[in-house]
């Protein structure tokens, strides 16, 4: 999958906890730009792991700040099986 | 820059709630006047937030066993299990849990807290997956932290949503499904049965920690599995004696053969001191004990069942719709009326658990009561009154 589609996707499962509506970019990040709390994004993540068909393991979630290391991770993954 | 300093947004949540007369964070009990009640602040109060579901702190050939192991053995054993830490009685100890579960191995750590981290973190090998609950005890995730193993986490006793996660896991790999048998926070029980089914589907070795449901469900105590009548379908069972078994320290049993390395390998049960004699006798003493109080677990149930009905009654949101274990938790709407709330009822003579975020699931508020099988019917009744009296002092509105 192309990076580009797979952060379309990703930001199509955010865009519903984009409560203030701030534009989503690569560098965006979940925890400040967002602010989301620790549980919407357990959500978030089991939202991708489905949408993708991938484990996002708890591992991994300390780097995963941005939405660029999201969609980095989810492609390694993706690439991996 | 300091290295205190990224916990000032802790300090200031901490100082935002407005606590005048009573602090839930810093309270002493000056005196304990039995199982159910204690001086507080020169205040007589019911004691409504313990972990004392069967009242074993005061039984009487607990007591009796710890004073004569003091008096043989002394105050301590100043070392490691694996090292001069081993005395009769922590055999003897071990031997009663493997009985009591009829299981053949029992290992006993110095806390829950550190048997979780121990068999957890021994468990879990790089290659392996452990899978558990998102609202898993800290001692959970803390062991999964130490251990080299992937993590897959789902949702709250969501038995699909862990489904969809096994199938992803690798054929081949080794897998850990660990599960609690009662959530402590909103005494939830696990559907445990449709878990270990599904997780012995996939090949999961399973651990159920039975640390909030030990005591009292089941015939003879030793928790939902054994009330369910699904304890062959569990590998491990981890369990703590700071509960139901009224004094302090962990134990881990199982009938797998290779089980007995563990002690070489464990680190949370290798370097840290075992547990004194004295402790050691009264959690074999309030174990057996246990294993006989069919009247005991009846009495807690009832009193388990009136004050969530009359709670309920009253009108307070519950978190579970029935008494599904003696931990009844009540929610409040938020910090400010939580904070009033569980002040006022300590100045009513009861005391309860405030549990606020991270240790309560989807940052919930709560009052966390449970009760113990020694509460008198009175002592509930009272416990829901000045519930009431307390919600028209605060301004909580009930919907009965
Ligand atoms: C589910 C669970 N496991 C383990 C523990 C740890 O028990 P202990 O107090 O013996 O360390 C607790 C208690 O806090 C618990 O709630």
């Amino acid at each position: 999958m192309a990076n580009a589609q797979t952060f379309e996707t990703i930001c199509a499962l955010i865009t519903p906890l984009n409560k203030k509506n701030i534009a989503l970019g690569p560098e965006t990040t979940f925890a400040v730009d967002l602010e989301l709390d620790s549980l919407t994004v357990m959500d978030l993540v089991a939202d991708i792991e489905d949408e993708f068909d991938i484990l996002l393991p708890l591992n991994l979630l300390p780097d995963m700040e941005t939405i660029q290391q999201v969609v980095d991770a989810v492609e390694k993954i993706l690439a991996s099986e | 820059m300091d290295l205190l300093d990224k916990f000032d947004a802790t300090t200031a949540l901490r100082d935002s709630l407005p606590f005048t007369k009573a602090d839930p964070f810093t309270v002493v009990m000056d005196e304990i006047i039995s199982e159910t009640e204690a001086m507080i602040g020169g205040r007589h109060t019911i004691l409504a937030g313990t972990n004392n579901y069967m009242g074993m702190t005061f039984n009487q050939e607990a007591i009796k066993a710890a004073k004569d192991a003091l008096d043989k053995f002394g105050t301590g054993t100043t070392g490691s299990r694996v090292l001069n830490g081993t005395y009769g009685g922590h055999k003897a100890l071990e031997a009663t849990i493997a009985d009591f579960y009829g299981m053949d191995h029992c290992m006993v750590f110095s806390t829950g807290y550190q048997a979780n981290l121990g068999l957890i973190s021994a468990l879990g090998g790089k290659d392996d997956y452990i899978i558990i609950d998102a609202d898993s005890h800290a001692s959970i995730y803390d062991g999964c932290t130490m251990s080299n193993a992937t993590i897959v986490r789902f949702k709250h006793n969501d038995v699909a949503h862990m489904e969809k996660r096994l199938k992803r896991i690798p054929e081949g790999a080794n897998k850990l499904l660990v599960v609690e048998g009662m959530y402590s926070m909103l005494g939830d029980a696990a559907p445990l049965k449709e878990l270990l089914e599904v997780g012995k589907k996939y090949g999961c070795m399973t651990l159920v920690d039975e640390a909030h449901s030990m005591g009292f469900c089941g015939e003879k105590g030793r928790g939902i599995a054994e009330e369910l009548d699904v304890e062959h379908l569990v590998d491990f069972f981890v369990g703590t004696f700071s509960k139901s078994v009224g004094t302090v320290g962990g134990f881990a049993v199982s009938n797998h053969p290779k089980f007995d390395v563990l002690r070489y390998v464990s680190r949370p049960y290798i370097f840290t001191a075992s547990l004194p004699p004295s402790v050691v006798a009264s959690a074999t003493a309030a174990i057996k004990a246990i294993s006989r109080s069919g009247n005991r677990r009846a009495h807690l149930w009832e009193n388990a069942r009136s004050l969530h009905a009359g709670l309920k009654k009253a009108g307070f949101n519950l978190c579970t719709e029935t008494a599904e274990s003696p931990i009844i938790a009540v929610h409040l709407p938020d910090p400010m009326m939580g904070t009033k709330f569980w002040e006022q009822l300590l100045m009513e003579g009861v005391y309860v658990n405030m549990a606020a975020p991270p240790a309560t699931p989807a940052g919930m508020f709560l009052m966390r009561v449970s009760v113990c099988a020694q509460h008198t019917s009175d002592q509930i009744n009272e416990i829901i009154k000045r519930f009431i009296t307390t919600a028209e002092k605060v301004g909580l509105t009930l919907n009965p």
